[in-house]
């Protein structure tokens, strides 16, 4: 630290020219790194501006809502659509939040209200290593060991209970029990948003001031009605911003659903049937694509990010919201 | 609160003294059991996924996959040697091109912008591309650097790794600058110390540790990444030329392809790549973890 303590400097041009070169590095690294944060900026932008710009052909020539609502996907006609895969993705997302949620919610009041000390940090670890298992992984996962249980014991019992019936008899019905389809997706996304959702309400729960909580349980309340009357209307707002993280990231997650979609182009009626969404469809054909078939598959990325942006611009306001409590 | 409805003065009289309505207790048990069910599954699937990876991959490590390179169709043998070392500089090169970025980005958004309208803006976006799809990032580096120069590079892989990586640097940074205790650049700055020499002396010093093990994550969060590779680095089955343009061989997209092919032992080394990736980014991830609690004791 001394390098910049003027006392003893008897040399006054070698003193200037050292302060000259000291006010320059101090005003070249605050251009750096000002620079540096508006990179992060630039690099929204450019992702929005190449996504818009790569789409731009197919919705001029199918219109916006014409190319959200149409349902053929056809490479050979030059016919796109993305409602088969927006579906796809959307029923996908919905299987996972309902598997995923209660999963995750109930680890967090494990972890914050029921664990004995010991056991907290290991079982943390533990559903934070889960976050960290790369999505290829569970790809393989899904296609080597869910999708065989769910054909046997999932798809082949559930057939014969619902043949013929109406509604039921179409939506969970499978032509092909085969072990993939838009639930197994579902239920491979729901494994992975868990991590997510249960670190952050467990972080949401911990922030909630003990003398709440101790208040509660002084009164004779047990701890479901601390849970329910207590816990939940303090941290209520932010849970939800937790869910939709989670949401946002089963909206765009690519490689684990490939492996167990089945990658059907068709919309089916059935959750069990092969689909796809928009990412996995973007994965399966964005190498071998030509011409207007690359555009539409950009205006499918552009799709799904205004969806995930938005949800996930919404959850980073929810979440944010109860910090500054 | 509505607690009060649910303890009634009168209706617990009605019941001996120290014992809990049945509806109460029943729900009290039912959401511990449930819980703790809930946790268990959780821990299993870790468990499981770990011992799937150790049961399929340890048969079938050997020396051939450090050693050979990718086996053509059909044939036997081979190993993933060229998958590695193309991961490995992938990585590097994403995390050499993130680092700097992201620790001024970081610096700016703690020292600098603090709590001003542009930092928030920038903190702002920067969660909200944390948990990007990284298949978007891996369409836009394919606009601009695919599509432009003409063809697949690894250049083009590193940079959308360094993309993804970005986020991560940028927001432990800040956290771990955030932690540094402002007396200290008081004193600096009393010295008269300008403060680019404050922030690379005193905040940055102090922070060392911390801003290594955001970087140790962002490594373990792009090591794993396929999806962005799929449209950059592609894949290359043989040695890729040390000039990085064309496909460049990694494990996440050499694994992708593998484990869906109908080739046994392309399969097998599917596993072996698989059990490697997961045993690195897990490794990784432990031992950042572990230097985060060491740094804050």
């Amino acid at each position: 630290m001394t390098a910049w303590t003027e006392s003893v400097a008897p040399d006054r041009s070698m003193q200037r020219s050292r302060s000259s070169s000291l006010a320059t590095f101090d005003r070249t690294f605050r251009i750096a790194s000002y620079a540096c944060a508006l990179f992060v900026l630039l690099v929204l932008f450019g992702i929005v501006a190449a996504m818009v710009y790569g789409g731009w052909p197919v919705f001029r020539e199918f219109g916006f809502a014409g190319f959200l609502a149409s349902s053929t996907w056809d490479v050979n006609n030059d016919q796109y659509g993305a409602w088969p895969a927006i579906a796809g993705t959307l029923t996908s997302a919905a299987i996972a939040l309902v598997i995923g949620v209660p999963i995750s919610l109930g680890i967090a009041i494990f972890l914050t209200q029921l664990s004995p000390g010991w056991l907290k940090q290991p079982v943390s670890t533990a559903v934070e290593l889960l976050a960290a298992v790369p999505s290829i992984i569970y790809g393989m996962w899904g296609l080597f060991v869910l999708a065989p249980l769910v054909a046997r014991y999932v798809q082949t019992p559930l057939n014969e209970v619902v043949e013929g019936l109406p509604v039921v008899g179409t939506v969970l019905y499978s032509r092909v029990p085969s072990g993939t389809g838009i639930a197994t997706a579902g239920v491979i996304l729901a494994v992975m948003i868990i991590p997510f959702i249960a670190s952050i309400a467990r972080d949401i729960l911990d922030q909630i001031p003990t003398v709440l909580r101790e208040s509660a349980y002084g009164m004779g309340c047990t701890t479901w009605e601390v849970v329910r009357y207590v816990l939940f209307p303090q941290a209520g707002v932010s849970i939800i911003g937790a869910i939709m993280l989670g949401l946002g990231r089963a909206l765009g997650e690519t490689m684990a659903v490939t492996f167990v979609v089945g990658n059907a182009n068709r919309l089916s009626g059935s959750i069990f049937d092969p689909g796809s969404t928009i990412a996995s469809r973007i994965a399966n054909e964005f190498n071998e694509a030509l011409g207007l078939q690359m555009n539409a598959l950009l205006a499918l990325g552009c799709v799904l990010f205004f969806v995930t942006f938005s949800v996930l611009i919404l959850a980073r306001l929810l979440v944010a919201r109860v910090e500054v409590h | 609160m509505a607690i009060g409805t649910s303890t009634d003065p009168i209706q617990g009289a009605a019941v001996p003294w120290r014992r809990v309505r049945p509806q109460r207790e029943i729900a009290d048990r039912m959401l511990k059991a449930l819980c703790t069910v809930f946790t268990g599954l959780g821990v299993l699937v870790l468990g499981w996924i770990l011992a799937m990876l150790i049961w399929e991959g340890v048969s079938a490590l050997s020396p051939d996959i450090f050693t050979r390179t990718m086996p053509g169709p059909g044939s036997e043998g081979g190993g993933l040697a060229n998958a590695i070392v193309g991961s490995v500089i992938l990585t590097v090169l994403g995390i050499a091109v993130a680092t700097p970025i992201g620790v001024l980005a970081g610096t700016y958004l703690a020292e600098y912008g603090r709590a001003s309208k542009l930092a928030s803006v920038i903190r702002f976006i920067n969660d909200v591309l944390l948990s990007a799809p990284s298949i978007l990032i891996g369409l836009f580096v394919y606009t601009i650097m695919v599509q432009p120069l003409g063809g697949y590079s690894g250049w083009a892989g590193g940079v959308a790794l360094a993309i993804i990586s970005l986020p991560v640097i940028v927001r432990t940074t800040e956290d771990m600058l955030r932690l540094v205790p402002t007396s200290l650049r008081e004193a600096a700055a009393a010295m008269g110390a300008p403060q680019a020499h404050v922030i690379t002396g005193i905040s940055w010093r102090a922070a060392r540790a911390g801003i290594i093990t955001g970087i140790l994550l962002a490594v373990a969060r792009i090591a794993g990444e396929t999806a962005p590779l799929l449209f950059t680095a592609l894949n290359n089955s043989f040695w890729f030329s040390p000039s990085l343009l064309g496909g460049v061989s990694n494990l996440p997209v050499t694994i992708f392809q593998f484990a869906l092919s109908p080739y046994a032992n392309w399969q097998q080394l599917a596993w072996a790549g698989a059990l490697i990736i997961t045993a690195a980014i897990l490794g990784l991830s432990l031992f950042a973890r572990y230097l985060l609690k060491r740094g804050s004791r």
